[in-house]
Protein backbone atom coordinates (compact mmCIF):
# COMPACT_ATOMS: atom_id res chain seq x y z
CA UNK A 1 0.00 0.00 0.00
CA UNK A 2 1.66 3.12 -0.84
CA UNK A 3 1.89 6.09 2.05
CA UNK A 4 -0.73 7.84 0.41
CA UNK A 5 -3.83 5.12 0.66
CA UNK A 6 -2.00 4.51 4.11
CA UNK A 7 -2.90 7.45 5.88
CA UNK A 8 -5.91 8.00 4.94
CA UNK A 9 -7.04 4.48 6.02
CA UNK A 10 -4.96 5.12 9.16
CA UNK A 11 -6.88 8.10 9.69
CA UNK A 12 -10.39 7.06 8.85
CA UNK A 13 -13.14 9.74 9.55
CA UNK A 14 -11.23 11.98 11.09
CA UNK A 15 -10.43 13.37 7.71
CA UNK A 16 -12.88 16.22 7.04
CA UNK A 17 -11.98 17.23 3.26
CA UNK A 18 -9.08 15.36 1.07
CA UNK A 19 -7.29 17.38 -1.68
CA UNK A 20 -4.80 16.61 -4.06
CA UNK A 21 -3.73 20.07 -5.11
CA UNK A 22 -0.46 18.78 -7.13
CA UNK A 23 1.18 15.43 -7.83
CA UNK A 24 3.37 16.01 -4.82
CA UNK A 25 1.07 18.03 -2.56
CA UNK A 26 -2.11 16.76 -0.62
CA UNK A 27 -4.13 18.99 1.99
CA UNK A 28 -6.38 17.42 4.21
CA UNK A 29 -8.78 19.07 7.17
CA UNK A 30 -9.06 17.71 10.35
CA UNK A 31 -11.12 18.68 13.99
CA UNK A 32 -8.73 20.61 16.35
CA UNK A 33 -9.47 18.04 18.75
CA UNK A 34 -8.37 15.46 16.70
CA UNK A 35 -4.65 16.98 15.74
CA UNK A 36 -2.49 15.40 18.63
CA UNK A 37 -4.14 11.91 17.97
CA UNK A 38 -3.41 12.52 13.89
CA UNK A 39 0.28 13.68 14.69
CA UNK A 40 0.65 10.37 16.22
CA UNK A 41 -0.59 8.93 13.36
CA UNK A 42 1.68 10.22 10.77
CA UNK A 43 4.84 11.11 12.82
CA UNK A 44 5.12 8.28 14.80
CA UNK A 45 3.21 5.26 12.99
CA UNK A 46 3.77 5.93 9.77
CA UNK A 47 6.70 7.86 10.04
CA UNK A 48 6.99 11.23 8.34
CA UNK A 49 8.73 14.00 8.99
CA UNK A 50 7.43 17.12 10.56
CA UNK A 51 8.73 20.01 8.37
CA UNK A 52 6.61 23.16 10.04
CA UNK A 53 3.35 24.46 11.00
CA UNK A 54 1.87 27.35 9.55
CA UNK A 55 -0.79 29.33 10.58
CA UNK A 56 -2.64 32.24 9.07
CA UNK A 57 -4.83 34.84 10.53
CA UNK A 58 -8.32 34.41 8.13
CA UNK A 59 -11.58 36.12 8.31
CA UNK A 60 -13.23 33.48 9.89
CA UNK A 61 -10.83 32.60 12.54
CA UNK A 62 -7.54 31.10 12.35
CA UNK A 63 -6.49 28.33 10.60
CA UNK A 64 -3.00 26.14 11.46
CA UNK A 65 -1.70 23.77 8.57
CA UNK A 66 0.71 20.71 9.78
CA UNK A 67 3.10 20.28 6.91
CA UNK A 68 4.53 16.54 7.33
CA UNK A 69 7.04 15.43 4.55
CA UNK A 70 7.03 11.32 3.55
CA UNK A 71 10.69 11.87 1.83
CA UNK A 72 10.88 8.41 0.33
CA UNK A 73 8.34 9.84 -2.44
CA UNK A 74 9.17 14.17 -2.19
CA UNK A 75 5.45 14.37 -0.81
CA UNK A 76 4.03 16.81 1.61
CA UNK A 77 0.58 15.85 3.56
CA UNK A 78 -0.58 19.14 5.42
CA UNK A 79 -2.95 19.00 7.82
CA UNK A 80 -5.48 21.92 8.19
CA UNK A 81 -7.64 22.88 11.17
CA UNK A 82 -9.50 25.40 11.87
CA UNK A 83 -10.12 27.31 15.05
CA UNK A 84 -12.81 29.86 14.99
CA UNK A 85 -12.80 31.34 18.55
CA UNK A 86 -11.32 34.80 17.19
CA UNK A 87 -10.85 36.14 20.62
CA UNK A 88 -8.69 33.61 22.16
CA UNK A 89 -8.13 30.41 19.91
CA UNK A 90 -6.42 27.32 21.54
CA UNK A 91 -5.33 23.96 20.40
CA UNK A 92 -3.60 20.96 21.94
CA UNK A 93 0.01 20.84 22.04
CA UNK A 94 1.89 18.39 19.49
CA UNK A 95 4.94 19.42 21.43
CA UNK A 96 4.28 17.12 23.64
CA UNK A 97 4.69 14.24 20.81
CA UNK A 98 8.34 15.41 20.27
CA UNK A 99 10.39 18.37 20.65
CA UNK A 100 11.01 19.44 17.39
CA UNK A 101 7.45 20.99 17.19
CA UNK A 102 8.11 23.30 20.52
CA UNK A 103 9.82 26.23 18.43
CA UNK A 104 7.10 26.98 16.24
CA UNK A 105 4.20 26.15 18.51
CA UNK A 106 6.14 28.92 20.42
CA UNK A 107 6.70 31.47 17.14
CA UNK A 108 2.50 30.98 16.58
CA UNK A 109 1.65 31.51 19.94
CA UNK A 110 3.57 34.94 20.12
CA UNK A 111 2.87 36.04 16.37
CA UNK A 112 -0.82 35.11 16.18
CA UNK A 113 -1.70 34.79 19.81
CA UNK A 114 -2.93 31.13 19.38
CA UNK A 115 -2.62 28.75 22.92
CA UNK A 116 -0.84 25.83 22.75
CA UNK A 117 -2.38 23.53 25.55
CA UNK A 118 -0.14 21.17 27.09
CA UNK A 119 3.14 22.65 25.70
CA UNK A 120 6.04 22.41 28.16
CA UNK A 121 7.66 26.03 27.53
CA UNK A 122 5.10 28.19 26.40
CA UNK A 123 7.00 31.48 26.14
CA UNK A 124 8.49 34.02 23.50
CA UNK A 125 10.69 33.09 20.88
CA UNK A 126 11.47 35.72 18.42
CA UNK A 127 9.78 38.99 19.96
CA UNK A 128 11.76 41.52 22.26
CA UNK A 129 10.34 40.95 26.19
CA UNK A 130 9.18 44.49 26.28
CA UNK A 131 6.71 43.96 23.22
CA UNK A 132 3.05 44.60 24.71
CA UNK A 133 1.56 42.17 26.08
CA UNK A 134 -2.07 41.36 23.75
CA UNK A 135 -0.46 42.80 20.84
CA UNK A 136 -0.01 40.13 17.94
CA UNK A 137 1.97 41.21 14.86
CA UNK A 138 0.17 38.88 12.14
CA UNK A 139 -2.86 39.53 13.46
CA UNK A 140 -4.67 41.09 9.87
CA UNK A 141 -6.65 44.03 11.34
CA UNK A 142 -10.30 43.71 12.14
CA UNK A 143 -12.50 45.32 9.53
CA UNK B 1 18.37 24.79 38.58
CA UNK B 2 21.02 23.85 40.73
CA UNK B 3 24.20 23.99 38.74
CA UNK B 4 26.41 26.39 39.63
CA UNK B 5 27.96 27.77 36.69
CA UNK B 6 26.03 29.06 33.44
CA UNK B 7 28.08 30.13 30.28
CA UNK B 8 26.39 32.78 28.15
CA UNK B 9 27.33 32.70 24.67
CA UNK B 10 26.38 35.61 22.82
CA UNK B 11 24.44 37.36 21.96
CA UNK B 12 26.21 39.04 19.43
CA UNK B 13 29.47 38.84 17.36
CA UNK B 14 30.84 40.72 14.60
CA UNK B 15 31.69 37.43 12.53
CA UNK B 16 28.30 36.29 12.91
CA UNK B 17 25.51 37.60 10.73
CA UNK B 18 22.75 36.22 13.24
CA UNK B 19 23.09 36.98 17.05
CA UNK B 20 21.90 34.12 19.15
CA UNK B 21 22.33 32.98 22.68
CA UNK B 22 23.34 30.03 24.32
CA UNK B 23 23.30 29.85 27.80
CA UNK B 24 25.38 26.81 29.16
CA UNK B 25 24.93 25.22 32.37
CA UNK B 26 28.35 23.72 33.16
CA UNK B 27 29.49 21.22 36.22
CA UNK B 28 32.87 21.63 36.29
CA UNK B 29 34.13 20.63 32.69
CA UNK B 30 30.75 19.28 31.69
CA UNK B 31 27.73 21.19 29.67
CA UNK B 32 25.01 20.15 31.53
CA UNK B 33 21.81 21.39 30.27
CA UNK B 34 21.86 24.65 27.63
CA UNK B 35 19.08 27.22 27.15
CA UNK B 36 18.69 28.39 23.85
CA UNK B 37 17.45 32.12 23.12
CA UNK B 38 16.95 33.48 19.68
CA UNK B 39 15.40 36.42 18.30
CA UNK B 40 18.05 39.38 18.14
CA UNK B 41 17.88 39.37 14.22
CA UNK B 42 14.17 38.93 13.81
CA UNK B 43 12.93 41.49 11.37
CA UNK B 44 9.47 40.47 10.75
CA UNK B 45 9.93 39.94 7.02
CA UNK B 46 6.70 37.43 7.08
CA UNK B 47 4.63 40.11 8.20
CA UNK B 48 6.74 43.16 5.82
CA UNK B 49 6.12 39.93 2.92
CA UNK B 50 2.14 40.91 3.14
CA UNK B 51 3.10 44.52 1.99
CA UNK B 52 4.81 43.47 -0.85
CA UNK B 53 3.81 42.75 -4.22
CA UNK B 54 5.23 39.10 -5.28
CA UNK B 55 7.27 40.31 -7.74
CA UNK B 56 8.95 42.33 -5.03
CA UNK B 57 9.29 39.45 -2.79
CA UNK B 58 12.21 37.28 -3.98
CA UNK B 59 14.73 41.00 -3.17
CA UNK B 60 13.03 40.62 0.46
CA UNK B 61 13.65 37.07 1.35
CA UNK B 62 17.08 37.26 -0.32
CA UNK B 63 17.89 39.25 2.69
CA UNK B 64 16.89 36.86 4.78
CA UNK B 65 20.07 35.33 4.65
CA UNK B 66 23.19 36.66 3.50
CA UNK B 67 25.20 33.48 3.34
CA UNK B 68 22.54 31.24 1.48
CA UNK B 69 21.01 34.33 -0.34
CA UNK B 70 19.56 32.64 -2.86
CA UNK B 71 18.07 29.81 -0.91
CA UNK B 72 15.23 31.55 0.14
CA UNK B 73 14.24 33.49 -3.38
CA UNK B 74 14.47 30.16 -5.42
CA UNK B 75 12.15 28.76 -2.83
CA UNK B 76 9.86 31.20 -2.87
CA UNK B 77 9.56 31.39 -6.60
CA UNK B 78 8.97 27.73 -6.21
CA UNK B 79 5.90 27.99 -4.20
CA UNK B 80 4.29 30.68 -5.92
CA UNK B 81 5.19 28.56 -9.15
CA UNK B 82 3.63 25.69 -7.37
CA UNK B 83 0.23 27.49 -7.82
CA UNK B 84 0.68 27.87 -11.23
CA UNK B 85 1.46 23.76 -11.49
CA UNK B 86 4.88 23.51 -10.84
CA UNK B 87 8.14 24.56 -11.73
CA UNK B 88 8.41 22.10 -14.84
CA UNK B 89 5.47 23.54 -15.90
CA UNK B 90 6.16 26.96 -16.30
CA UNK B 91 9.81 27.67 -16.22
CA UNK B 92 12.11 27.84 -19.57
CA UNK B 93 14.85 24.93 -19.55
CA UNK B 94 17.64 27.05 -19.66
CA UNK B 95 16.32 28.68 -16.46
CA UNK B 96 16.25 25.67 -14.86
CA UNK B 97 19.94 24.79 -15.79
CA UNK B 98 20.93 28.06 -14.28
CA UNK B 99 19.23 28.29 -11.47
CA UNK B 100 20.86 24.78 -10.46
CA UNK B 101 24.28 26.54 -11.22
CA UNK B 102 23.55 29.02 -8.95
CA UNK B 103 21.94 26.64 -6.38
CA UNK B 104 25.08 24.27 -6.46
CA UNK B 105 27.85 27.58 -6.43
CA UNK B 106 26.37 29.08 -3.19
CA UNK B 107 26.66 25.82 -1.60
CA UNK B 108 30.50 25.03 -2.01
CA UNK B 109 31.04 29.11 -1.29
CA UNK B 110 28.65 28.37 2.52
CA UNK B 111 30.66 24.71 2.45
CA UNK B 112 34.14 26.44 2.79
CA UNK B 113 32.94 29.20 4.92
CA UNK B 114 31.55 26.76 7.80
CA UNK B 115 34.98 24.94 7.11
CA UNK B 116 37.27 27.87 7.68
CA UNK B 117 34.77 28.94 10.75
CA UNK B 118 35.35 25.42 11.99
CA UNK B 119 39.19 25.07 11.37
CA UNK B 120 39.23 28.26 13.46
CA UNK B 121 37.32 27.51 16.34
CA UNK B 122 39.47 24.46 16.93
CA UNK B 123 43.20 25.75 16.14
CA UNK B 124 43.13 25.14 12.59
CA UNK B 125 43.83 28.62 11.18
CA UNK B 126 45.66 27.79 8.34
CA UNK B 127 42.27 26.05 7.27
CA UNK B 128 41.04 28.79 7.77
CA UNK B 129 42.81 30.71 5.58
CA UNK B 130 42.63 28.44 2.75
CA UNK B 131 39.32 28.17 3.11
CA UNK B 132 38.44 31.02 2.75
CA UNK B 133 41.22 31.97 -0.26
CA UNK B 134 39.32 29.16 -2.22
CA UNK B 135 35.91 30.20 -1.42
CA UNK B 136 37.15 34.00 -3.23
CA UNK B 137 37.07 32.38 -6.96
CA UNK B 138 33.84 31.34 -5.82
CA UNK B 139 32.36 34.27 -5.44
CA UNK B 140 34.16 35.61 -8.68
CA UNK B 141 31.80 33.06 -10.48
CA UNK B 142 28.92 34.21 -8.95
CA UNK B 143 29.95 38.34 -9.59
CA UNK B 144 30.57 36.87 -13.82
CA UNK B 145 26.90 35.30 -13.92
CA UNK B 146 25.10 37.66 -11.67
CA UNK B 147 27.01 41.10 -11.15
CA UNK B 148 27.21 40.36 -7.55
CA UNK B 149 29.03 38.67 -5.30
CA UNK B 150 26.02 38.24 -2.54
CA UNK B 151 22.35 38.71 -2.69
CA UNK B 152 22.37 37.75 -6.55
CA UNK B 153 19.14 38.94 -7.71
CA UNK B 154 18.70 36.04 -10.02
CA UNK B 155 15.11 34.54 -9.19
CA UNK B 156 12.12 35.98 -10.35
CA UNK B 157 8.56 33.80 -10.94
CA UNK B 158 9.12 32.23 -14.22
CA UNK B 159 12.62 32.03 -15.45
CA UNK B 160 16.00 33.86 -14.36
CA UNK B 161 16.87 37.20 -14.31
CA UNK B 162 20.20 36.95 -16.09
CA UNK B 163 21.67 34.87 -18.70
CA UNK B 164 24.98 33.11 -18.37
CA UNK B 165 26.86 34.28 -21.57
CA UNK B 166 28.66 31.47 -23.70
CA UNK B 167 31.85 33.20 -23.41
CA UNK B 168 31.71 32.67 -19.90
CA UNK B 169 31.48 29.05 -19.86
CA UNK B 170 35.06 27.92 -20.47
CA UNK B 171 36.37 30.72 -17.69
CA UNK B 172 33.96 28.88 -15.42
CA UNK B 173 35.07 25.66 -16.41
CA UNK B 174 38.30 26.38 -15.59
CA UNK B 175 37.13 28.09 -12.12
CA UNK B 176 35.85 25.02 -11.53
CA UNK B 177 38.35 22.76 -12.40
CA UNK B 178 41.21 24.83 -10.06
CA UNK B 179 38.55 24.64 -7.36
CA UNK B 180 39.14 20.94 -7.32
CA UNK B 181 43.08 20.52 -5.99
CA UNK B 182 41.64 23.02 -3.52
CA UNK B 183 38.83 20.57 -1.96
CA UNK B 184 41.52 17.42 -2.00
CA UNK B 185 43.93 19.42 0.08
CA UNK B 186 41.11 19.88 2.68
CA UNK B 187 40.34 16.58 1.84
CA UNK B 188 43.03 14.73 2.61
CA UNK B 189 43.92 17.90 5.66
CA UNK B 190 40.89 16.72 7.23
CA UNK B 191 40.33 12.63 6.84
CA UNK B 192 44.32 11.98 7.21
CA UNK B 193 44.99 14.28 10.05
CA UNK B 194 44.62 12.26 13.41
CA UNK B 195 44.52 15.02 15.68
CA UNK B 196 41.96 16.70 13.89
CA UNK B 197 40.17 13.19 14.11
CA UNK B 198 40.88 13.08 17.68
CA UNK B 199 39.30 16.26 18.44
CA UNK B 200 35.90 15.77 16.58
CA UNK B 201 35.67 12.41 16.61
CA UNK B 202 32.52 11.37 19.10
CA UNK B 203 32.09 14.95 20.14
CA UNK B 204 28.54 16.27 19.73
CA UNK B 205 26.87 13.63 18.88
CA UNK B 206 23.22 13.59 17.50
CA UNK B 207 21.57 10.20 17.15
CA UNK B 208 19.52 9.49 14.00
CA UNK B 209 16.43 8.90 16.68
CA UNK B 210 17.50 12.15 18.02
CA UNK B 211 17.50 14.11 14.56
CA UNK B 212 13.96 12.54 13.79
CA UNK B 213 12.44 13.80 17.16
CA UNK B 214 13.95 17.04 16.14
CA UNK B 215 13.12 17.23 12.49
CA UNK B 216 16.99 18.31 11.62
CA UNK B 217 17.11 18.49 8.06
CA UNK B 218 20.18 19.15 5.80
CA UNK B 219 24.02 17.74 6.74
CA UNK B 220 23.05 17.67 10.17
CA UNK B 221 20.72 14.81 9.17
CA UNK B 222 22.63 13.08 6.62
CA UNK B 223 25.63 12.99 8.92
CA UNK B 224 23.49 11.13 11.63
CA UNK B 225 22.23 8.36 9.04
CA UNK B 226 19.43 10.28 8.45
CA UNK B 227 18.65 9.58 4.02
CA UNK B 228 16.83 12.80 2.94
CA UNK B 229 17.98 15.52 0.29
CA UNK B 230 15.05 17.65 -1.10
CA UNK B 231 17.23 17.85 -3.97
CA UNK B 232 16.98 13.55 -4.79
CA UNK B 233 13.79 13.32 -2.96
CA UNK B 234 11.63 16.31 -4.63
CA UNK B 235 13.89 17.41 -7.42
CA UNK B 236 14.00 20.91 -9.05
CA UNK B 237 15.76 22.94 -11.44
CA UNK B 238 18.07 20.71 -13.46
CA UNK B 239 19.04 18.21 -10.44
CA UNK B 240 17.31 15.35 -11.54
CA UNK B 241 18.81 15.67 -15.22
CA UNK B 242 22.59 15.14 -13.62
CA UNK B 243 24.31 12.57 -12.02
CA UNK B 244 25.69 13.23 -8.71
CA UNK B 245 24.86 10.99 -5.16
CA UNK B 246 23.76 12.40 -1.90
CA UNK B 247 26.45 12.30 0.73
CA UNK B 248 25.34 10.20 3.92
CA UNK B 249 27.68 9.44 6.91
CA UNK B 250 26.84 7.35 10.34
CA UNK B 251 28.09 8.55 13.37
CA UNK B 252 26.74 11.44 14.02
CA UNK B 253 29.60 13.90 15.13
CA UNK B 254 31.47 16.94 14.45
CA UNK B 255 33.93 14.78 12.35
CA UNK B 256 30.48 13.19 10.28
CA UNK B 257 28.95 16.79 9.43
CA UNK B 258 32.54 17.95 8.33
CA UNK B 259 32.92 14.84 5.96
CA UNK B 260 29.68 15.29 4.55
CA UNK B 261 30.07 18.86 3.47
CA UNK B 262 33.58 18.05 2.12
CA UNK B 263 32.05 15.32 -0.09
CA UNK B 264 28.98 17.27 -0.83
CA UNK B 265 31.53 20.16 -2.38
CA UNK B 266 32.31 17.40 -5.11
CA UNK B 267 28.81 16.48 -5.93
CA UNK B 268 28.32 20.26 -6.26
CA UNK B 269 30.95 20.84 -8.80
CA UNK B 270 30.66 18.01 -10.56
CA UNK B 271 26.32 19.22 -11.13
CA UNK B 272 27.80 22.47 -12.49
CA UNK B 273 30.11 21.21 -14.47
CA UNK B 274 27.02 18.77 -16.44
CA UNK B 275 25.47 21.56 -16.07
CA UNK B 276 27.37 24.11 -17.87
CA UNK B 277 27.80 21.22 -20.66
CA UNK B 278 24.07 20.39 -21.19
CA UNK B 279 22.93 23.89 -20.58
CA UNK B 280 20.54 24.07 -23.88
CA UNK B 281 19.88 27.54 -25.64
CA UNK B 282 16.74 29.51 -25.48
CA UNK B 283 14.44 31.48 -23.10
CA UNK B 284 15.40 32.58 -19.65
CA UNK B 285 11.88 33.38 -18.83
CA UNK B 286 8.37 32.76 -18.90
CA UNK B 287 6.91 36.06 -18.10
CA UNK B 288 4.18 35.15 -15.56
CA UNK B 289 2.03 37.67 -15.86
CA UNK B 290 -0.94 36.67 -13.15
CA UNK B 291 -0.77 34.48 -9.95
CA UNK B 292 -4.47 32.89 -9.52
CA UNK B 293 -5.42 32.39 -5.75
CA UNK B 294 -4.31 29.34 -4.16
CA UNK B 295 -1.54 28.03 -2.07
CA UNK B 296 1.92 26.80 -2.61
CA UNK B 297 4.70 24.95 -1.24
CA UNK B 298 8.28 25.15 -2.00
CA UNK B 299 11.54 23.83 -1.02
CA UNK B 300 14.58 23.58 -1.58
CA UNK B 301 18.12 21.50 -0.75
CA UNK B 302 19.59 25.15 0.93
CA UNK B 303 23.47 24.33 2.17
CA UNK B 304 22.16 23.69 6.11
CA UNK B 305 19.16 22.07 4.44
CA UNK B 306 16.08 21.75 3.69
CA UNK B 307 14.27 25.43 3.24
CA UNK B 308 10.60 25.92 3.31
CA UNK B 309 8.24 28.21 2.08
CA UNK B 310 4.52 28.82 2.01
CA UNK B 311 2.37 31.00 0.67
CA UNK B 312 -1.54 31.57 0.08
CA UNK B 313 -2.65 33.96 -2.55
CA UNK B 314 -5.64 35.34 -2.71
CA UNK B 315 -5.86 36.60 -6.42
CA UNK B 316 -4.64 39.90 -5.96
CA UNK B 317 -0.66 40.80 -6.19
CA UNK B 318 0.37 40.69 -2.84
CA UNK B 319 0.49 37.18 -0.42
CA UNK B 320 -2.23 36.86 2.14
CA UNK B 321 0.36 34.61 4.31
CA UNK B 322 3.42 33.89 3.15
CA UNK B 323 5.22 31.38 5.94
CA UNK B 324 9.20 31.24 5.70
CA UNK B 325 10.94 28.39 7.54
CA UNK B 326 15.49 28.31 7.67
CA UNK B 327 16.69 24.89 7.91
CA UNK B 328 18.66 26.76 10.82
CA UNK B 329 15.22 26.68 12.31
CA UNK B 330 14.83 22.77 12.87
CA UNK B 331 18.76 22.58 13.49
CA UNK B 332 19.65 25.05 16.17
CA UNK B 333 17.15 23.68 18.90
CA UNK B 334 18.58 20.43 18.54
CA UNK B 335 22.16 22.14 20.09
CA UNK B 336 19.98 21.19 23.30
CA UNK B 337 20.71 17.67 22.98
CA UNK B 338 24.22 17.83 20.91
CA UNK B 339 25.89 19.99 23.36
CA UNK B 340 24.53 18.60 26.80
CA UNK B 341 27.15 15.52 27.77
CA UNK B 342 30.11 16.66 25.87
CA UNK B 343 32.95 19.34 27.77
CA UNK B 344 32.63 23.33 27.49
CA UNK B 345 35.85 23.39 25.20
CA UNK B 346 34.04 21.16 23.07
CA UNK B 347 31.36 23.69 22.82
CA UNK B 348 32.25 26.03 20.66
CA UNK B 349 32.48 23.42 17.57
CA UNK B 350 29.73 21.48 18.83
CA UNK B 351 27.50 24.57 18.71
CA UNK B 352 28.92 25.43 15.24
CA UNK B 353 28.82 22.13 13.97
CA UNK B 354 25.43 22.36 12.80
CA UNK B 355 26.68 25.69 11.00
CA UNK B 356 23.92 27.72 12.58
CA UNK B 357 24.45 30.85 10.84
CA UNK B 358 27.33 31.31 13.61
CA UNK B 359 26.96 30.61 17.25
CA UNK B 360 27.82 34.13 19.12
CA UNK B 361 31.24 32.92 21.30
CA UNK B 362 32.64 36.98 21.36
CA UNK B 363 30.53 37.81 24.47
CA UNK B 364 31.59 35.02 26.75
CA UNK B 365 31.03 35.21 30.60
CA UNK B 366 31.85 32.36 33.31
CA UNK B 367 29.87 33.58 36.30
CA UNK B 368 30.52 31.14 39.38
CA UNK B 369 28.49 32.06 42.18
CA UNK B 370 28.97 34.83 43.92
CA UNK B 371 31.79 33.82 46.58
CA UNK B 372 33.63 32.78 42.65
CA UNK B 373 32.92 34.99 40.30
CA UNK B 374 35.29 34.87 37.33
CA UNK B 375 34.00 36.41 33.52
CA UNK B 376 35.80 34.94 30.60
CA UNK B 377 35.27 36.86 27.13
CA UNK B 378 34.27 34.24 23.56
CA UNK B 379 38.12 34.95 22.72
CA UNK B 380 38.52 32.66 26.37
CA UNK B 381 36.53 30.04 24.96
CA UNK B 382 38.15 29.56 21.53
CA UNK B 383 41.42 29.51 23.47
CA UNK B 384 40.02 26.72 25.16
CA UNK B 385 39.03 24.84 22.54
CA UNK B 386 42.55 25.25 20.91
CA UNK B 387 44.12 24.24 23.84
CA UNK B 388 42.66 21.07 23.49
CA UNK B 389 43.79 20.33 20.17
CA UNK B 390 47.10 21.68 20.75
CA UNK B 391 47.19 19.45 23.85
CA UNK B 392 45.77 16.51 21.73
CA UNK B 393 48.96 17.37 18.95
CA UNK B 394 51.40 17.07 21.93
CA UNK B 395 50.00 13.58 23.40
CA UNK B 396 50.42 12.44 19.74
CA UNK B 397 53.99 13.51 19.45
CA UNK B 398 55.22 10.96 22.74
Amino acid sequence: MNIRDNIKESLGSRILDWQEKFPRRVYFTVKKEDIVAITRIIFKDLGLRFVIASATHTPQGFEILYHFSYDKAGEIYSARVFLDDKKNPQIDSIATLFPGAEWIEREIWEMLGIKFIGHPNLKRLLLADDWPEGNFPLRHKEG
Amino acid sequence: MSHNVIVPIGPYHPLLEEPELFQLHVEGEKVVDIDIIIGYSHRGIEQLAETKHLDQIPFLVERICGICSSSHPYTYVLAVEDILGGEKAVVPERALYIRTIIDELQRIHSHLLWLGLAGHFIGYNTVWMWAWKYREPVLDMFEMITGNRNNYAMFKVGGVRRDIKDEDVPVLKKALDELVPALDLFRGAVMDDPVIQARLKNVGILTKQQCIDWCVVGPTARASGVNIDVRRDEPYGAVDRLDWKVIIEKDGDVYAKTIVRILEMYESVRMIRQCLDKMPQGEIDAKVADIPAGEGIGRVEAPRGECFHYIKTDGTNRPVRLKVRAPSFMNVASDKVGAVGGTISDATITLAAVDPCYCCTERVAVINKPDNRKIMNGWDLIKMSQAKTNKIKEEMKQ
